[in-house]
């Protein structure tokens, strides 16, 4: 006989379920399916080719892929570790506001932010004009493009991941512990290697793992900087607007092999071992820097960086304010007024396409909301069996690539289906607010469960106890608890959908064209100033969100990766 | 008022039995406390009461109703978690009143009840607080007032005091008591402190590795332990394996070279499988710095003398240093003391030394 518990269990999964293997398992099995297909006939061709010699670009483009992705992680642990031992250890002036300015790369689009590389960096970029006008060079000092370009995007885009995770790692390292170890005769030197050092193996680890999945999946740096350049994800974009979905999928699928590998091991490491403290009530301890020469080179180097890490966003507020038209031959832009903003709210094609993309990442943060929610406390607080597998296909859209992710959609809905309802989704308004969902289902489910896990069981039971049934506890216990932490993840996952490029650009339509495509457009036509007025709208966004968490919910920015 | 019967509970998780063929009978508005090292059962026990699980095979009655698998939300208990499980989105108000609420009891009876309690728990001054800014005492006070304001039919005590410091548990616990005797309810208290167990119950029942070692008063417990588990778990005591030959009432103890006299000796009949032990309290044996006259006297040196305040422990070593004796004397001033490496006379009172059986494992 069921128990009233298990019947409860049983109704929560049911839906979960539904959606995890309408629009999680089911594209992706398509997908797979579609990789193992050569115009319409069953066979492993596709693989063949893409290892064999007929089609020499794949094999590269997958090399290519793991030698920027290993680049990236080298690059952003040499950034974001010393600067997270310099935050955390050491005290001089501005220290605080400092630490707070080093996480602003996260507060830039990823297509926002190679965008302002560009007009920063690149060929007829603001820098290196400057500094030929400057020393009456021949010709610019420098350019960033092709392989360096990418992997500055990258180094600029992913040091926060080593520079977050390593930072709280360091602050969760009693500080009794190195002073043991100096207690009984160890160096400087020996301390950090014998006992820092192997404490944050776990962190360095998560996030060099991070990184190279981050920079694996990486669409908008390569799409504008690659040039000639093949990377896996780029390819398979390219086989896309070919018309090749067979070997779309074929790509897909070994770029999802690689990623998921990553995911798997990253779950086994950590699950390894167990570095957590012992020790409760852990106080900060920041050497105080007393030599005046070093504290002020410490802080010029503070303010350098700050320079160099708001060049992007400073960049693009300025260029924000350059109108059509008005920056083509001119070395430097001259013109400045508001035509660009006044566009956006009175042009209804200017507008259009911020309209289109605030609903359809509100859909889709509505869906993550109320699904995250449900999914979230069947994972912490519900006994079944195969909680494991569940777990992994709920963090599987995290694992796959976006273009992955698109792709797969394309695949599974491009037809009619009993989880679009008999209708065929793709080229319809709907299937992008679905990507969306789908991207960013992880991301909720995990900023829920981190609220779940730090309520105890006894919350719910003492309720119970007074007479409350489930539905009633669910409302007016559980939920009010975990509502900062749902919001501030699903908040998030908002702002992230509103500047969503590469599932975007596998599906939009013309009707539903959102805020990144149009960016694209506008690049196309030169017209600078409108592309970065509505990445302005999206860096406002972004920093409207992160106040709320911050000033709200009382979540940290440190917490919302 | 309401009495609870467990008839013969089981209660399995996978291949782990928690709880082993379990009766036990509490009576209406008695004070009844589960007592036993942790693991042995007790708080799961506690929670087949209250509803959280349901027992493997076996009973849970309240009165003549059948409880055993009726959801918690149905039994109308009042539990105290052993966090206190306060919801910290609401106030002191809000926390206390939310069983109310549930219930759909008016507005302003909700306020009146709450009102009342909290004065009773010396609460009212606290009333629009947020929990998290209460002390820990305070939390279990509004804990406490949010249990007993639905005027539960048991009130369940799941460890409520070891989470408070040494003073304020001996102030909660006196406090516990007055609120009990005050709404005369039925009280079953979990804890793995005998102090606790021994001055606030009317009854106990002792634990072990999930089976029921012992029922009875504070006094019986510790007086007449019914077997050495029992006599080691609750109080200090010497213990010590005796032997008994066939034919023979005599026991006689190797680790003390003792022929051991005692008066409540083994009634039944001899089985060579079965093992005894005898149980002396520290305070109840005699001391004295000349010859002793009399039945179960030893000659022992001084080994250790501890001080604690209001009492004396000394440890005595017998039986050519072979083994050591506790004893306890209350505090009479310095110069009863005793010193270290001193030899003198102990004797094992016969109607203080109580033969129990081994518990079975």
């Amino acid at each position: 006989m069921l128990t009233a518990e298990k019947r409860k269990t049983i109704l929560l999964l049911i839906p979960i379920i539904f959606v995890l293997v309408g629009y999680v398992l089911y594209p992706t099995i398509e997908t797979f399916i579609e990789s193992f297909k050569q115009n319409g006939i069953v066979s492993i061709q596709n693989y063949v080719d893409f290892f064999g010699p007929k089609a020499q670009a794949n094999l590269e483009a997958l090399w290519n892929s793991v030698y920027i992705s290993l680049l990236s992680v080298l690059l952003s642990a040499c950034i974001g570790i010393p600067l997270a031992f310099i935050f955390t250890r050491y005290n001089f002036p501005g220290r605080s506001f400092f630490s707070g300015i080093a996480i602003m790369p996260i507060v830039l689009p990823s297509l926002v932010g190679v965008m302002a590389f560009m007009w920063l960096y690149g060929e007829v970029g603001l820098v290196p004009l400057a500094i030929q006008d400057l020393f009456n060079l021949e010709e610019v000092p420098f350019s960033i493009g092709g392989v360096t370009g990418i992997l500055l995007v990258h180094a600029y885009t992913m040091y926060p991941y080593f520079y977050m995770t390593v930072s709280s790692a360091l602050n969760n390292v009693d500080p009794s512990l190195e002073e043991s170890a100096a207690n009984l005769g160890s160096g400087r030197f020996g301390v950090f290697w014998k006992v820092t050092f192997p404490l944050l193996t776990p962190a360095l680890v998560a996030a060099s793992l991070l990184v190279f999945m981050v920079s694996m999946a990486s669409f908008s740096a390569p799409f504008l900087l690659a040039g000639g350049y093949r990377v896996l994800s780029l390819q398979i974009y390219f086989s896309k607007i070919n018309g090749d979905l067979e070997m779309a999928a074929t790509q897909s699928v070994i770029l999802s092999a690689v990623s998921i590998s990553f995911l798997l091991f990253m779950r086994w490491f950590q699950n390894r071992r167990d570095y957590r403290m012992g020790s409760k009530g852990i106080g900060a301890h920041r050497s105080e820097v007393n030599n005046p020469i070093l504290k002020w080179i410490m802080v010029t180097i503070g303010i350098v960086a700050m320079v160099v890490l708001l060049l992007p966003h400073a960049v693009l507020a300025i260029l924000s304010f350059v109108p059509e038209g008005a920056w083509t031959w001119q070395k430097y832009p001259s013109t400045f007024n508001l035509e660009n903003y006044r566009l956006l709210f009175e042009d209804p094609n200017i507008w259009d396409p911020v309209r289109n993309s605030l609903i359809m990442a509100f859909v889709a943060c509505l869906g993550c909301f109320v699904f995250g929610i449900i999914t979230s406390y069947a994972l912490v607080k519900r006994k079944f069996f195969g909680k494991n597998l569940l777990d992994i296909l709920v963090m599987l859209p995290w694992a796959l690539p976006a273009t992955v992710v698109g792709m797969n959609l394309i695949l599974a809905f491009n037809s009619k289906s009993i989880f679009s309802f008999g209708q065929v989704l793709v080229g319809t308004f709907w299937i992008l607010p679905l990507a969306y969902f789908i991207r960013f289902i992880p991301l909720v489910v995990r900023s829920t469960n981190a609220v779940l896990e730090q309520m105890d069981d006894s919350i719910e039971e003492a309720a119970q106890n007074l007479g409350a049934r489930w539905l009633y506890t669910f409302r007016r216990v559980v939920l009010p608890i975990i509502m900062p932490g749902v919001l501030s993840g699903t908040l998030l996952a908002f702002v992230q959908a509103v500047g969503e490029f590469p599932t975007s650009v596998l599906l939009y339509t013309l009707d539903n064209r959102p805020i990144s495509i149009e960016i694209m457009n506008q690049l196309r036509m030169f017209n600078l100033g409108q592309a970065a007025a509505y990445g302005m709208i999206q860096v406002g966004l972004i920093a409207i969100v992160m106040i709320i968490s911050y000033k709200f919910f009382g979540v940290k920015s440190e917490n919302t990766l | 008022m309401t009495a609870v019967t467990l008839s013969n509970i089981t209660k399995q998780f996978g291949d782990v039995t928690a709880v082993k063929e379990l009766d036990i009978t509490i009576k209406e508005g008695e004070f009844f406390t589960f007592l036993g090292p942790s693991g042995c059962g007790k708080t799961t026990t506690l929670r087949m009461i209250a509803g959280f699980y349901y027992p493997s095979t076996g009973k849970v009655k309240f009165n003549d109703r059948d409880m055993t698998t009726v959801s918690p939300e149905k039994r109308n208990t009042g539990m105290v978690f052993q966090n206190y499980a306060l919801f910290p989105h609401m106030t002191v108000f809000e926390n206390v009143a939310f069983g109310l609420k549930v219930r759909k009891v008016n507005k302003g009876e909700v306020k009146r009840r709450v009102e009342d309690v909290l004065e009773k728990v010396h609460l009212k001054p606290f009333i629009d607080r947020q929990v998290s800014q209460l002390s820990g005492g305070q939390q279990q006070r509004v804990a406490l007032a949010r249990a007993l304001v639905i005027e539960p039919d048991i009130l369940l005590l799941d460890e409520p005091l070891s989470n408070l410091d040494a003073r304020l548990r001996d102030e909660m616990r006196n406090e516990i008591l007055r609120l009990q005797r005050e709404y005369g309810i039925t009280t079953i208290y979990v804890t793995h402190d005998q102090v606790e167990a021994l001055t606030m119950s009317d009854r106990i029942a002792v634990f072990n590795v999930g089976n029921c070692q012992q029922i009875g008063t504070p006094t019986e417990i510790y007086n007449q332990p019914v077997n050495d588990f029992v006599a080691e778990f609750i109080g200090e005591t010497n213990l010590f394996e005796v032997k008994r030959s066939e034919g023979s009432l005599n026991l006689f103890c190797d680790a003390l070279n003792l022929q051991v006299v005692a008066d409540s000796s083994i009634q039944e009949e001899f089985d060579e499988n079965k093992r005894f032990k005898m149980s002396v309290r520290p305070e109840a044996i005699a001391i004295s710095k000349t010859r002793l006259e009399g039945d179960n006297v030893l000659v022992g040196v001084v080994d250790l003398v501890q001080f604690t305040g209001e009492s004396v422990h000394s440890f005595i070593k017998v039986n050519n240093g072979r083994t050591t004796l506790k004893v306890t004397d209350l505090n009479r001033g310095p110069s009863t003391y005793l010193k270290e490496g001193f030899e003198l006379y102990v004797q094992l009172p016969p109607d203080q030394v109580r033969i129990v059986p081994v518990a079975k494992e």
